[in-house]
């Protein structure tokens, strides 16, 4: 198992790096130089060339990036351009905003979406299966931006009023309004994710049910919720880890969509915030922040699995 | 006499399928005695697991019970309610099924699912179930049952899966014990070891087992009365002794002259035709089509069972025409010596496969893993003109020796030489007739692109297609199927003529037959044969199975753990003197007639791990007749014992001649 | 009817309705989608506008068929784009293993690691806002996970027994790749590709909504719906409208690509 660990945090590293190498190539080595990203097209050749030796960009690329790097490793993650202020302070902020909607999101669906997938997959073929896969079915289907501004209409609109219709409001500020700002984008958020979950772990489990060690169980004269409750869950719940963690890549993706229809000042929006305003600074730390957190996750979810599959851990 | 503790009336089962019903069980009826050893035999698609499936009310959702009973201590197992069945399964009567690991829940260690038995019906706490479970577990001849309870299914060898999953079967102490291939997927001495441990199971437990398997040679050794079913019905049932010498039926007459016997004097001989769709069955005997005692009136209406002696039944209106014709024997006819035949074709020298290990660097801090030796030093050659056989268990490097001879795998160490002008002069032929075909290509491209590769022109090219089908007794109109629409002989049949298609010198044969019925085993072997003297080549047939070796190889090496122990003409190795592991080998190996002084010499533990075999002989840690150090510190090379035989022992060569 | 079947069917009607509205759009909608009623701003659905009008009097039916086309070429040429690249790489690394497959698997994971939507906005980042490059953003995308299915069959079947026989035969690795692996993938692919299809024409829907796609003034859903946002609380049909007919299409793809696996599976 601890061999297991190293490798795969061997693996991680290299990953890591190359997820650093895509964002620093996206943003730099693309057409159009940096500069011109920041200033625009019609910024004169003299102002591209103050731009680029002030902030470095005229050095060789490899060299540009190597410092970056050492300075993410560092702590120094420079000065957002748009915002005059230090990308550590802001990325903090922003980043405990969206782990909050992220987490109150992934609360529910891990208590509602895993019961209603093993149950869908319980009771497959039969009505209570079909209703449900219908469901998600739309669930996956509608995007993010339609199923929010769905609900911004009719809970939020003038005349229901239930909700905010944008912001955030800090905790501090007193538990129900800061919950009241959370509902609305939590809940598009849930939508989307519960219908992801739900279709996985159905799958998963009806997997494990078609297993030959069920029926083994079922000749030892184990009632069906034995059966369930003992064998099939045991095991179905192992791939349930790695479908939680692929989700969280799907979290993030929508995050930025949703935090941009109802204005929640989390990660997403600062995104497309350092989009717009080309800010360069900001975008890579971003970016980077982002898949760093999902490579984590997944190792995370890995180490949990192997743990936990006693095929893993004794080999 | 006593009731029957087991009593099926007349049970008919079919499933539903798109294509109609599929009738998989008719008006079976049978009975298993209390403590009677019953043995079902039949090929695939027999109906036989069907039938264990359907005692315990275990059939699939699309499954009907059209009509019949199933009487267990004369109640009728169809009428009871669920909660019933439940109390019955792994209580009165235990199932245990083929393939062991899959059986097995892997993320629970075995005593606990053994204990769960005693748990569900006897509802005793955990340390009674737990100790109940390490005596199970020592009742199936498994070494420190405690700490093997202790163990999760994969960190256990095949064999002791399998006995841990008769273990759990035994642990509600049934009256009936549902055996179905339980030792099929086994090696033949761990085959021999579940064996011996069902054998002493009968003794100490006094169970009646339902041993349903296709392996007629295991039948006879375990079961006291014998049933055969084909094509879902029940065609004979005898006492064992009595059906194996006094054949009543047609069909069992026939599956047993296609088995291969291991003195080389009998089998082989084919039962043409296939089994029919179970979605159009004939009227009349469901044999008739393949039959050749088959009259008109075996057509017309179903055939009854009648009595044929003491306890003896057929389905056949023609036995005492059956019993009165005498059995053939027709053996394969090997080539005849040629002057040519020393001539080496392929040579394989000091040859060694290596396979995966991570870098020196990775192992040195502790990341690594050991490389597997698969081949670790193997030197033989084939010459023109003969069928050289390489037999062994799972692991021993025999398929990867295959491959190498082919040259799909390039050495680690060592050279392998093949005298003959092309490299497409060697074929191969695989095992699983499913995978050997690419599924989305019809058979007429299968075998026209060895044809295009050949630069024949296109016109020609549908003409040799055909040729080449009828070489394997295939009509021209399979050219437009696909691998789906076959059997499993047609398709082998298939791979057989793509790779005859460039007409080789040398076709290495990896198990050809081995996923095939018995019935079809003897044509396709036959066909092999024929097709070997047609093109004057030589065949490298890697095998397992013994008996079919006897009959068809001329010269045979015997490989254990990555090398050759013994290597000899098939008079050499299959008679002593031999090697140790070769006598164990030939002494496992099940047969149906009677096995005279031969007792089964039992080999302790498993085979070590080809990633760190052991040191001297790799043999030493399981071989019987072990003399001592030198055993386990120095490899004993290959000692010349005739001009044609070579054994790789410490043992004296007299000393070896000594035992039968 | 089993479930997956009606699932199949339902779909694929679905997506032959769609696809057939969206081609023939410019001749089946009843207004020129540009043209603005000034007299009739953001009404509710009537007789003369079947599904109303928007904040500038557009008929809301005519926009929405034509907001298909956008949404259409953007999916499918995206996973078109992801196709040519994923499937080859897929196919090389499966069959080579070894470095080669040790080297481009480690990119195609860090690629993935990054949730689509962030590598498709790095990508816009980079090139402006465009339907062009919006396509080749999620076409980009789409890439790595294409890969890895490939890869990941193509691994099965590398040592599969009529993959062997050929190299017995004598056959070049291009052949093995193509004429012998390839269409046992093809099936896994054309799901594959159906469903991502799907999830490609959500992306672009979500990146046109966020500006940076589809550039008004051309008709495209995702556009519809963020310049309808505005007027949401007047009127919600320029919302409903294209929002609608995103989930329906995309429901299409999905239902007709799941039936497609079961039958291809089964078959």
């Amino acid at each position: 198992m601890a061999r297991y660990a190293l490798r795969r945090l061997a693996s991680i590293a290299v990953i890591l790096l190359l997820v650093s190498g895509i964002v620093f190539t996206a943003i730099h080595v693309l057409p159009g130089s940096a500069a011109t990203l920041i200033l625009g097209e019609y910024a004169t050749p003299g102002a591209l060339r103050t731009l680029e030796r002030d902030m470095g960009l005229d050095r060789p690329l490899l060299v540009q990036y190597a410092t970056w790097v050492g300075e993410v490793i560092s702590g120094d993650w420079g000065t957002s351009l748009a915002m005059k202020q230090p990308v550590a302070a802001i990325v903090a902020h922003r980043l405990r905003n969206s782990a909050t909607l992220a987490a109150a999101a992934f609360f529910v669906v891990v208590i509602v979406g895993i019961p209603l997938g093993t149950l869908a997959a319980l009771h497959r073929g039969r009505p209570l299966d079909v209703a449900i896969v219908s469901a998600t079915y739309i669930g996956i289907s509608i995007p993010e931006f339609v199923t929010g501004l769905v609900l911004l209409l009719v809970l939020a609109g003038p005349s229901v009023g239930w909700f905010p219709t944008s912001g955030y409001e800090d905790i501090s500020a007193g538990v129900g309004l800061w919950a009241r700002h959370l509902v609305l984008p939590a809940a598009t958020l849930t939508i989307i994710l519960l219908a992801h979950v739900v279709r996985q772990t159905r799958s998963g489990v009806a997997d494990v049910l078609a297993a030959p060690y069920i029926r083994t169980a079922r000749l030892k004269g184990a009632t069906e919720r034995r059966v369930v409750l003992r064998h099939a869950l045991r095991n179905g719940l192992l791939p349930t880890i790695t479908v939680l963690a692929l989700d969280l890549g799907y979290l993030m993706g929508g995050i930025v969509v949703v935090e941009e229809v109802f204005a929640y000042p989390g990660m997403g929006r600062l995104i497309i915030y350092a989009v717009q305003n080309r800010d360069v600074p900001l975008l890579q730390m971003c970016a980077l922040v982002v898949a760093s957190a999902y490579v984590l996750a997944n190792f995370a979810a890995d180490l949990v699995y192997a743990w936990l599959d006693p095929r893993i851990r004794y080999s | 006499m006593p009731p029957p503790l087991l009593d099926v009336r007349n049970l008919s089962v079919h499933f539903g399928t798109r294509e109609g019903p599929l009738r998989a069980l008719r008006d079976v009826s049978l009975s298993v005695a209390p403590g009677e050893t019953f043995g079902l035999a039949g090929e695939s698609g027999s109906g036989k697991t069907t039938l264990g499936y359907a005692i315990l009310r275990a059939l699939a959702r699309n499954a009907r019970v059209t009509s019949g009973e199933i009487r267990f201590e004369g109640r009728d197992l169809l009428g009871l309610g669920g909660a019933e069945i439940r109390r019955i399964r792994g209580r009165r009567i235990a199932m245990v099924y083929q393939d062991p690991k899959s059986a097995l829940n892997p993320t629970m260690t075995v005593g606990r699912q053994i204990a769960e038995v005693l748990e569900i019906h006897e509802r005793q706490p955990a340390r009674g179930a737990r100790a109940r479970a390490h005596e199970l577990l020592e009742l199936v001849n498994i070494s420190d049952p405690a700490s093997a309870a202790r163990r999760y299914p994969h960190q256990l060898s095949g064999g002791m899966q399998q006995r841990v999953v008769i273990a759990m079967a035994l642990a509600g102490g049934p009256s009936l014990l549902i055996l179905d291939e339980p030792t099929t997927g086994l090696d033949v001495t761990t085959q021999a070891q579940v064996l011996m441990s069902i054998g002493d199971l009968r003794r100490r437990v006094g169970a009646a087992i339902l041993y349903i398997s296709h392996d007629l040679a295991v039948i006879a050794q375990v079961a006291d009365r014998v049933g055969v079913l084909y094509a879902g019905e029940l065609v004979e049932v005898a006492p064992t002794a009595r059906l194996f010498a006094h054949r009543a039926h047609p069909y069992t007459r026939g599956l047993l002259e296609a088995l291969p016997d291991l003195d080389g004097t009998s089998g082989l001989t084919p039962i043409e035709g296939r089994s029919p769709r179970l979605t159009e069955i004939p009227t009349g005997c469901v044999f008739a089509a393949r039959c050749d005692f088959a009259e008109a009136a075996c057509s017309v209406a179903p055939v009854p069972l009648v009595d044929v002696a003491n306890g003896a039944r057929v389905r056949c209106l023609r036995w005492q025409a059956v019993l009165a014709t005498p059995r053939r024997a027709v053996a394969v006819a090997r080539t005849s010596a040629d002057a040519a035949r020393d001539t080496p074709l392929l040579e394989v020298e000091h040859v060694r496969k290596y396979f995966g290990g991570s870098t020196a660097l990775a192992r040195r801090l502790g990341l690594g893993t050991r490389p597997v030796r698969a081949v670790d030093d193997v030197s033989f050659d084939v010459r023109r003109d003969e069928t050289m056989a390489l037999v062994g268990e799972s692991g021993c490097g025999k398929t990867t020796l295959g491959r190498l001879a082919v040259r799909l795998l390039r050495p680690t160490a060592g050279h392998v030489r093949f005298f003959a002008p092309k490299p497409t002069d060697a074929q191969i032929v695989f095992q699983h007739p499913d995978s050997s075909l690419n599924p989305m290509k019809r058979v007429g491209r299968s075998l026209g692109r060895p044809l295009v590769l050949l630069g024949v022109p296109r016109r020609e090219r549908r003409r040799r297609v055909e040729e080449l089908l009828e070489s394997v007794r295939l009509d021209a109109s399979y050219v437009d199927r696909l691998p789906r629409e076959l059997s499993g002989g047609e398709k082998q049949r298939v791979a057989i003529a793509r790779a005859v298609a460039m007409s080789p010198r040398f076709v290495v044969l990896d198990e050809p037959v081995s996923a095939l019925d018995v019935s079809t085993q003897a044509s396709i072997v036959r066909l092999l044969m024929r097709l070997r003297r047609a093109l004057r080549a030589s065949y490298l047939m890697i095998s397992h199975d013994l008996s079919l070796v006897r009959h068809i190889a001329d010269r045979v090496g015997v490989m254990y753990l990555g090398r050759l122990v013994e290597l000899g003409t098939v008079e050499d190795v299959f008679h002593p003197p031999s090697h140790p592991y070769t006598r164990a080998l030939l002494s496992a190996v099940p047969r149906v007639g009677p096995r005279g002084s031969l007792a089964v010499i039992r080999l302790e533990g498993g085979v070590p791990s080809a990633q760190n075999p052991p040191a001297g002989c790799r043999f030493h840690t399981r071989c019987p007749d072990r003399i001592g150090r030198i055993c386990e510190e120095t490899e004993p090379p290959l000692r010349r014992v005739s001009a044609t035989h070579w054994i790789a022992c410490h043992i004296p060569v007299d000393e070896l001649r000594e035992k039968p | 009817m089993k479930f997956e079947s009606l699932a199949f069917l339902v779909g694929g009607v679905a997506l032959v309705l769609v696809l057939a509205l969206t081609v023939l759009a410019p001749w089946v909608a009843p207004y020129v989608p540009t043209d603005q009623h000034v007299l009739d701003r953001l009404k509710p659905p009537s007789g003369r506008f079947l599904l109303g009008t928007d904040q500038y009097g557009r008929d809301l039916l005519s926009r929405t068929l034509v907001g298909g086309r956008a949404a259409l070429v953007l999916g499918v040429g995206a996973v078109l784009l992801g196709l040519s690249l994923g499937v080859p790489i897929g196919l090389t690394a499966g069959y080579f293993g070894g470095r080669l497959d040790d080297v481009v698997m480690r990119l195609v994971d860090a690629m993935l690691a990054f949730p689509a939507l962030l590598l498709a906005l790095l990508i816009i980042t980079a090139l402006g806002a465009s339907t062009g490059h919006a396509l080749l953003a999620i076409g980009v995308a789409n890439v790595p996970g294409i890969a890895r299915i490939v890869r990941s069959v193509t691994l099965s079947l590398r040592e599969a027994e009529f993959v062997l026989a050929a190299g017995a035969r004598g056959e070049g690795h291009l052949y093995v790749m193509f004429g012998e692996i390839f269409p046992n993938v093809l099936p896994s692919v054309v799901v594959e590709a159906t469903i991502r299809i799907g999830f490609a024409i959500l992306a672009g829907a979500s990146l046109s909504f966020l500006g940076l796609g589809v550039q008004p003034p051309q008709a495209d859903w995702g556009v519809m719906i963020r310049e309808a946002r505005q007027y949401a609380f007047e009127s919600s049909w320029p919302m409903v409208a294209p929002g609608v007919a995103l989930g329906v299409t995309i429901i299409a793809f999905n239902l007709f690509g799941d039936g497609l696996r079961d039958r291809l599976g089964a078959a």
